[in-house]
């Protein structure tokens, strides 16, 4: 086992109770980094986030340093934190905003000190009731404490946090769409180009979106300095991140690992991770970084942990959310589900999406239920093709965001790694495991 | 007549001026209403309409969109089964059908007393407690038929009002302190700063300039040692102005 001794940056304060109160939070560290940043240059600051190469933890890994760069040519008016954690298995994001609300809140002031920018909002899921409230709460205290306001700390630089609450869709975790939604409209993904918000973003304006996680390394990477934080990992993936393990195993959970120095063996197997499959059976297959992303199967477990090494391989990290499946699972069941949820997340502007995930759902749902013919492994397979030209990973596009190209991931999968079930469905007239 | 309590829309109003374009507010708003009625009554998308500034028709056509906003009568209870990947393989089918006749309703319906309504959702990001669980959209814990039935029943004695609120959101807690946001002023602030950015930005770059023309002097004079000690090893630590930050630096650390 490879685990290291890497610190926890994000998940250090998770073992107190009390860890989303602000005395817990200044008893831990908590705003020393802001501190530390409003004595810097917003230049500086932005260069030691730079040094740190942090790639963005929603699931794109686009690095936030590159994201920020372009404040160099054009300024930035808006910065909007991106919390609306939906990918399913997902639940990091979750965790961070109940547990440690404080020290997103400083990864945002720190941010929007080295921007520049006067605005902010925290578009936090709907769903998440108590982190709503946690975070709230957490604001409260923080311009009570004057960390957040007008001439913050003394500063003379004055900042306005607002959280927003979002109302439950998917897709409004895209970042154009989470900008519609926060412009009060329907969560439609804008049309491309321009590529980035930064150009044309939040009512017309510059904006910058990051993640929560991303954001939460922000207060470390100030305090301990960009390099510290670059020397953990290994080359692109630097840093530690969380990995949220869901499915059949022992201890399913979110841990903070060191990237690239650990395997998906480590993370599933390792008596203080995962603990191994539930019930002592057999690896089938596992997601390695949310719905979206290709299966892997049981010879790929020895893969390290890390954003370039997945995407060789033929799939992505992601949003860092590892489902695993053992020997029991159904997979057309578990495709017919995933293509489920992307049949009824889909904006419905693009037909290829709108239309191809609701036929590939039923398609799925008779193979699972028995009335499936042989021939209708073909025809999934062409209707994904219709969606993602070749069907391959990194996926052709013929929509205006990714989340079409994601439908075919896990049908795809399934029919490449388990074409005898989906045959076994077909010619037995229904499902082997019911 | 406001169709909102007092209470309500003094805090729909504190809403919309945290924004710098009103229609901004409108989901928040529609959490507001449904923390009210339950549901998004005709009367209170008019007014959240009127408050934001758009159609009636709007407001109904942004709600549609998103699963939390109800345009329907719901329960006192919106009782939420997630199904999705990871819940799928804890057992979540097998608990939404034995919920769905411990109801007597399937996913979508409500129960005829008007307490529950049940619904089948999409993953709720709690997936090391499967099958995951939200009542009013807090969680409850991973789920068996057992615990389901005994959920309810708690559900409908009272004993879990503490945990679980009635509906909308930030409900418990409201926002104190902060500025409300001006668009106009936003976009004025921002472009001095872009401007003090830009002076620094220059600062910079003639220093550095004016740094490499130092060290090339030097490279040329690189016999005469009081020049060399002049202009020092690292030009830029000396000679250079360091760019000012824009604020005072803070009085001490916390």
């Amino acid at each position: 086992m490879a685990r290291t001794e890497a610190p926890k940056i994000v998940t250090a304060r998770l073992g107190y109770d009390d860890s989303h109160t602000l005395e817990r939070y200044l008893a831990t560290g908590g705003y020393e980094g802001l501190h530390k940043a409003l004595t810097m240059t917003p230049e500086a600051v932005a260069h030691e986030v730079d040094t740190a190469s942090l790639l963005g933890r929603g699931g794109a890994g686009f690095p936030a340093g590159r994201k920020w760069a372009l404040l160099g040519k054009k300024p930035v008016t808006y910065l909007t934190i991106n919390g609306d954690e939906s990918e399913p298995a997902t639940f990091k994001d979750h965790l961070l905003i109940e547990r440690d609300p404080h020290q997103i809140i400083e990864g945002v002031l720190i941010s929007a000190y080295a921007l520049q920018v006067t605005q902010a909002f925290i578009y936090l899921r709907g769903e998440f009731a108590l982190g709503l409230e946690r975070m709230q709460a957490a604001l409260n205290e923080a311009y009570a404490h004057g960390a957040v306001g007008a001439d913050i700390f003394g500063s003379g630089f004055s900042i306005d946090l607002v959280l927003h609450p979002g109302a439950g869709a998917y897709i409004c975790g895209e970042e154009t769409a989470l900008l519609e939604s926060l412009e009060g409209k329907r969560g439609f993904p804008r049309i491309k180009p321009p590529f980035f918000p930064a150009s044309i973003g939040l009512y017309g304006q510059p904006t910058v979106v990051n993640n929560v996680e991303t954001m939460a390394n922000i207060p470390w990477i100030i305090t301990n300095g960009g390099a510290a934080f670059a020397a953990l990992g290994e080359g692109r993936s630097t840093g530690t991140r969380l990995f949220a393990l869901a499915g059949h195993v022992q201890n399913p959970g979110v841990y903070e690992l060191e990237m690239v120095k650990n395997t998906f063996r480590d993370l599933i197997y390792d008596p203080a991770l995962g603990g191994g499959i539930t019930g002592g059976n057999k690896l089938k297959a596992f997601i390695p970084g949310g719905v979206s992303a290709p299966w892997f199967g049981p010879d790929q477990v020895d893969l390290p942990l890390g954003q370039d090494e997945v995407g060789q391989a033929g799939s992505m990290l992601g949003s860092g959310s590892i489902v695993v499946m053992d020997s029991t699972t159904c997979v057309v069941r578990a495709a017919w589900r995933i293509t489920k949820f992307f049949s009824r997340e889909s904006c419905g502007q693009c037909t290829p999406c709108r239309e191809g995930a609701g036929w590939l759902e039923r398609i799925l749902y008779r193979i699972e239920n028995g009335a499936g013919r042989e021939e209708d492994l073909d025809l999934l397979m062409d209707l994904c093709d219709n969606i993602s030209p070749g069907v391959a990973w990194p996926p052709q596009q013929t929509t205006i965001c990714v989340l079409g190209p994601s439908i075919p991931s896990s049908i795809a999968s399934g029919i490449r790694m388990f074409r005898d079930e989906f045959l076994v469905h077909v010619k037995e007239g229904g499902c082997p495991f019911d | 007549m406001s169709h909102l309590s007092a209470d309500l829309l003094a805090q729909a109003k504190d809403v919309v001026a945290l924004y710098p374009e009103p229609r901004s507010a409108l989901i928040p708003l529609c959490h507001l209403a449904q923390q009210q009625d339950g549901w998004l009554r005709p009367e209170a998308m008019s007014e959240i309409a009127e408050l934001v500034g758009v159609t009636a028709a709007e407001v109904r056509g942004t709600a549609t969109f998103y699963d939390m906003l109800h345009i329907e009568p719901v329960g006192s209870y919106v009782v939420s089964v997630c199904t999705n990947i990871a819940c799928l393989l804890g057992g979540a089918l097998e608990l939404l059908e034995h919920a769905e006749s411990s109801l007597g309703v399937r996913a979508g319906g409500t129960t005829v007393d008007g307490v529950f309504t049940l619904e089948e959702s999409e993953c709720l990001a709690d997936c090391d407690r499967t099958p995951c669980v939200q009542v009013n959209h807090r969680y409850v814990g991973g789920q068996t038929a057992d615990t389901f039935d005994q959920l309810l029943a708690d559900l409908r004695s009272g004993a879990l009002a503490a945990t679980v609120p009635s509906h909308g959101t930030l409900v418990r807690v409201r926002r104190s302190g902060g500025l409300a946001a001006d668009k106009q002023a936003i976009v004025t602030e921002r472009a001095a700063m872009a401007e003090a950015q830009a002076k620094r930005s220059a600062a910079l770059a003639a220093a550095q300039a004016k740094a490499a023309k130092e060290s090339a002097a030097e490279a040329e004079k690189v016999a005469d040692p009081d020049v060399a000690t002049v202009a020092g090893p690292s030009p830029s630590s000396k000679s250079v102005p360091a760019p000012e930050p824009p604020g005072k630096p803070s009085g001490g650390a916390a």
